[in-house]
């Protein structure tokens, strides 16, 4: 086997593309699949101030990287997740990452946005999923940054295999409101909303993992301990069992559904949202849904400030 | 070589460490790891090794996964 690109000893083969490449024809091509989708989709110009959310681990560092070299003007966005040593190295990496280049990285922090915010304090006072708690806390903080820095672009690293996941699970259970918006470019329907762009859509994480590697990205390579048994992990290996026995699977069930069969679904008349009573930020009840969560995680708490004496006093 | 040398395959993120004796390719490795092509990354000192390369005893060979995943 031969490089596609120079004919020289290839180091990593795609199966799903049918090439091969060596590592300066790899970083190239990663590079070239990015750039296409941003131009294909119409995400940003040159123009735009991005804000990059970034996890440290290998896609969110990976897509950074590029937006820099193909020299976007980017800032990142770390949130501390309060998960214990992961959100402590994480975040360790996330700064590392923008120190050595001379980026721009905010930091927030949900410990420090109020008492019992951490993800798993979150998870266990609601009884929610952790990863189902941090999906809310996170948009919220990043849809939040986005609108009070002044960005013009929210710019998530979710790769092909995060979107054939979460589509294989919107379809299992014909979620339509869910369908209509999985799209990898999301208009704002507020004005304190940005668009929030997807530029990895259409590369696997295999793709973004031998990118950083190759660029000598130092990202954090363990999982979230939070993250065992969840569901759309279960979805990753179903999908890559199929991928395993047919190449290219995972990215014509995305590409397709993008170009064929997204826009048949349409998002359920709505009202334009309001603003959320607590934050300002768009909500279409009283409370946007951060602040619905942090209510109820004080509503929880006071219960069981109320029944730990009464029990002493039984 | 020395009698009896194995190769020591370090899993990530699981830091887990195995030892295997014997020269083959790399998709037989995996297949007997039980790890699925595409999912990992194969790096023998700083290069990836594609699935058709050999291994063999004495080789240090790291098998990093890719997947990551959890919050939408």
């Amino acid at each position: 086997m031969k490089c596609t690109r120079c004919k020289q000893k290839p180091e990593v083969h795609l199966r799903a593309h049918n090439a091969a490449f060596c590592r300066p024809c790899y970083i190239l091509y990663f590079r070239r699949q990015v750039e296409r989708a941003i131009e294909h989709e119409k995400m940003f110009g040159r123009e735009d101030g991005l804000l990059i959310a970034v996890s440290g681990g290998k896609d969110s560092l990976a897509l950074w990287d590029v937006l820099i070299e193909l020299g976007y003007r980017t800032t990142g966005l770390y949130l501390g997740l309060g998960i214990g040593e992961y959100s402590d190295a994480s975040h360790d990496k996330a700064a590392a990452f923008a120190a050595a280049r001379g980026v721009p990285l905010l930091v927030r922090s949900l410990a420090l946005e109020g008492p019992g915010l951490a993800v798993p304090d979150v998870a266990g006072a609601t009884r929610r999923a952790p990863c189902a708690a941090c999906g809310a806390m996170k948009r919220h903080f990043f849809d939040a940054a986005a609108h009070e820095g002044g960005f013009d672009v929210l710019v998530t690293g979710h790769n092909l295999d995060d979107e054939a996941a979460r589509l294989l699970g919107n379809v299992l259970r014909w979620q339509r409101d869910h369908l209509a918006r999985q799209r990898p470019v999301l208009e704002p329907s507020h004005p304190k909303f940005v668009r929030k762009v997807k530029p990895l859509y259409l590369v696997s994480e295999y793709e973004t993992a031998v990118y950083a590697f190759m660029r000598g990205i130092d990202y954090i390579v363990e999982e979230c301990p939070n993250a065992a048994g969840a569901t759309q992990l279960l979805y990753k290996d179903a999908l890559n069992r199929l991928e395993a026995e047919s190449p290219g699977t995972k990215l014509s069930f995305v590409k397709e559904w993008v170009r064929t069969t997204q826009t048949l679904f349409t998002q359920p008349d709505r009202d334009v949202p309001g603003e959320c009573q607590q934050c300002g930020m768009p909500a279409y009840g009283a409370l946007c849904s951060f602040c619905s969560l942090v209510r109820e995680v004080e509503t929880r708490r006071e219960r069981r400030v109320r029944r730990v004496p009464a029990a002493q006093g039984a | 070589m020395l009698p009896g040398a194995r190769m020591r395959v370090v899993l990530h993120p699981q830091r887990r460490t195995v030892e295997v004796q014997g020269r083959r390719p790399v998709r037989r490795l995996l297949a007997e790891l039980g790890v699925l092509p595409g999912t990992a990354m194969v790096i023998r000192r700083d290069e990836l090794l594609m699935d058709g390369e050999i291994v063999e005893d004495d080789d240090e060979i790291e098998i990093r996964a890719v997947i990551s995943g959890g919050a939408p």
